[in-house]
């Protein structure tokens, strides 16, 4: 007999099963799944866990992208070139088009972020293909909001999330039961943080767009964060544009996401700077949360994912 | 390292989020943006003092009124150990978000305050953690610093809590005095509780034994998916995809299919993608077997001579979870691991007193948060093991047929 010891699952091989688990029962449970893929570093880690749970057969699922127009080139070259070697099949659909079939107000001012309108794209798209459940890699460590979600997280047919109203979650036990019109969106990686995604990456060997890596470019100072220069931000007279030594810790849009001053050039230099750093990922790196102590609750309310 | 997920239970105001936040904040987990958001939010507040509550009481309508309506999962890690903490309400009416927490849960810390004692939630609380089986419960006697530190009072209440462990089979009890608002015992040991001798609550979470919690005896593995590829070079691979919720399975071994009986060997073992030669719970897996048989989702692959139970009925205890009542001839949804199958709840058999742990005969119906034993009948066979045994083959949830919530919580018997 052999001793308990030996039968020992580290951490990482836990979260592992536990995603691989909650992708098998997406696939078990619904008809049209889709896998919400953004290019940044979560949805790259739910596709190689995809690729563990579902090979040598094929993704029961089509990667979807939202491209709000303000991505990350490295991201958007990155995102075709996984999609091409494994071979999936990658379907993108653009909030520009969203925004003059359904005549949507852009926001205006600096930082101009189209964040809230992928909402209605994503909504369009879930209601053209017919998706019943759309895979996130959504972490609950980012936010106080995500915190609270359930694994999976029932949406109305307006997308929206009625924290109130959750359904009880038992065990490993996912009930993925919807009325028509309803969708449920599937969290795999709930229980990971930051630095578990890095320490997996790391562990697995996954490859990264280059942005995560420390480079120079064009920046901005705005209240202490980083902005890249890009077209989709408006430069004005007092800023100063200057070159600095960065690296992106999260990938969003070019109008949100700011950059960290960083000589981390491989990954085990990252997660040196992730376990010394004394801020969290979205608060280091995300203009967009700032707005108010509820903004990711109430995008969420709102159908965002 | 290894992984330990627990639970915060207790009565409405006990502290539990501001045990949570005083644990995160102590061990220095806490980042510096929400230490300020933190600040930011409690400037205003009387005692000027940092409401550490705040850090998980993450929705609008939760920081409005001040109290937890859902679980908030938080995570943090000491150099020993990562911790994953569901930080569950309190209220009664939101027992079921309770229960969506503490079923996971390695170990619950149940927070009495000093000066109430042993209080109604406290029982409720304590009956999940048995019902759930909760294999480790710690009893963390919290506002110390309102009795005065008194040894007195934290004896009484050790007394009181003994007589309803007891009367509910609990198993491990630790009890600690504790003060999360002023954080003793908490990381550091207290210099106002001089005469308690034991481990700080960290040094408790950083060493209490998990291993065992995970059955390695009898092998259970529902198949969640099968995976066909198809291609040409592929064209007989037929690799039943699922978790190992218990147990080892060896290359060879044979294999018994429930509800069907037949059987077979394993031909292959892959977990990541990889052939190995043995796997054991909590693996994903996939697995070939010799033979061509009629295998699908929800169909349960054992191997040695230790068999589930496969009944069409049976006993369970039954934590009602909805709004609706439950009476005897509803039908439901009854959904254990990847099988689901369509059940009628033949009668209710007791409802469960949480004050006085009576058993109140013939119920004729259970309301919202009530603990029941009801007899189901199931359409099809289902294979099981009795969830005092082995939980993770124990455990299902009902689900209502026309709105698909989930509204109850079975533990089978």
């Amino acid at each position: 007999m052999s001793k308990a010891q030996d039968y020992q699952l580290d951490y990482l091989d836990q979260l592992e099963s536990e995603a691989i688990h909650i992708l098998r029962e997406v696939a078990g449970q619904f008809e049209r799944p889709a896998l919400l893929f953004s290019g940044g570093k979560d949805s790259i880690t739910l596709v190689h866990l995809a690729l563990k749970a579902f090979r040598p057969g094929r993704f029961p699922f089509p990667l979807v992208h939202i491209d709000t127009g303000h991505n990350f080139p490295e991201a958007l070259a990155f995102r075709d070139q996984l999609a091409a070697s494994i071979g999936e099949k990658l379907i993108v659909r653009n909030v520009e088009d969203t925004i003059r079939t359904r005549q949507l107000t852009e926001p205006v001012g600096k930082f101009a972020s189209r964040n809230a309108l992928q909402t209605f794209t994503l909504l369009d798209t879930i209601e053209e293909f017919g998706f019943d459940a759309c895979i996130g890699g959504a972490r609950r460590d980012e936010e106080k909001a995500r915190a609270k979600e359930r694994i999976f997280s029932i949406r109305d047919e307006f997308g929206g999330w009625d924290p109130k109203r959750q359904r009880p979650e038992l065990w490993n036990i996912y009930n993925g039961r919807i009325r028509k019109g309803e969708n449920v969106r599937a969290f795999p990686i709930s229980n990971w943080t930051e630095l578990d995604i890095w320490n997996y990456i790391r562990r697995e060997e996954i490859s990264l767009p280059s942005i995560y890596f420390s480079h120079n470019r064009e920046v901005i100072d705005f209240q202490g964060q980083w902005v890249a220069v890009s077209p989709f931000i408006r430069i004005d007279p007092t800023d100063r544009v200057e070159t600095r030594l960065v690296r992106y810790r999260t990938v969003g849009d070019m109008t949100c996401t700011a950059a960290v001053e960083s000589e981390a050039s491989v990954i085990d230099d990252i997660i040196r700077e992730i376990i010394a750093t004394r801020t969290s990922e979205r608060g280091e790196t995300r203009i967009d949360d700032k707005v108010s102590e509820a903004a990711m609750e109430d995008r969420k309310k709102n159908g965002y994912f | 390292m290894d992984l330990l997920r627990f639970i915060t239970a207790g009565s409405v105001d006990d502290g539990k989020s501001t045990l949570i936040g005083r644990l995160l904040y102590d061990s220095k987990n806490i980042l510096t943006d929400q230490l300020e958001a933190l600040e930011k939010q409690t400037r205003n507040k009387d005692n000027g003092e940092i409401d550490l509550a705040l850090l998980t009481d993450g929705l609008r309508a939760e920081r409005e009124q001040g109290i937890t309506i859902d679980v908030a999962y938080k995570y943090f890690s000491t150099p020993k150990r990562k911790f994953i903490i569901a930080d569950a309400p309190g209220h009664i009416q939101y027992t079921r978000n309770m229960v969506t927490g503490a079923s996971n849960a390695n170990l619950i810390i149940i927070l009495v305050d000093a000066r109430n004692g042993v209080v109604e939630q406290t029982r409720r609380h304590s009956i999940i953690a048995s019902l759930l089986n909760i294999p480790h419960v710690v009893v963390a006697i919290n506002k110390m610093d309102l009795v005065d530190y008194s040894q007195d009072r934290y004896n009484d209440i050790v007394i009181d809590y003994a007589e309803v462990a007891r009367n509910l089979n609990l198993k491990d009890v630790t009890f600690l005095p504790i003060s999360a608002l002023k954080g003793d015992n908490i990381v550091d040991k207290s210099f106002s509780l001089p005469w308690y001798e034991g481990p700080t609550l960290l040094e408790l979470l950083e060493t209490v034994k998990v291993e065992q919690d995970i059955d390695l005896t009898r092998s259970r593995l529902a198949v969640q998916y099968v995976i066909r590829p198809q291609t040409e070079d592929l064209h007989d691979y037929r690799g039943y995809a699922g978790k190992i919720a218990s147990g080892i399975y060896r290359k060879g071994d044979p294999i018994t299919i429930l509800p069907s009986g037949l059987t077979s060997r394993i031909k292959t073992i892959e977990t990541g993608g990889k052939e190995v030669e043995e796997a054991f719970a909590p693996q994903s897996v996939i697995i070939q077997l010799e033979d061509d048989i009629d295998i699908s989702r929800g169909d349960l692959l054992v191997t040695g001579d230790s068999h589930p139970i496969v009944e069409q009925e049976f006993d369970v205890l039954l934590c009602w979870m909805d709004s609706k009542k439950l009476k005897p001839g509803n039908k439901y949804f009854l959904q254990l691991g990847s099988r689901t199958v369509r059940g009628l709840v033949k009668t209710i058999d007791y409802k469960l007193d949480v004050n006085t742990l009576k058993k109140e005969p013939e119920p004729g119906e259970a309301g919202l948060n009530d603990i029941v034993k009801a007899t189901i009948r199931t359409a099809t066979p289902l294979p099981f093991d009795r969830y005092s045994e082995l939980p993770a083959n124990g455990g299902a949830i009902l689900i209502d047929e026309t709105s698909f919530v989930t509204v109850g919580a079975c533990m089978l018997q």
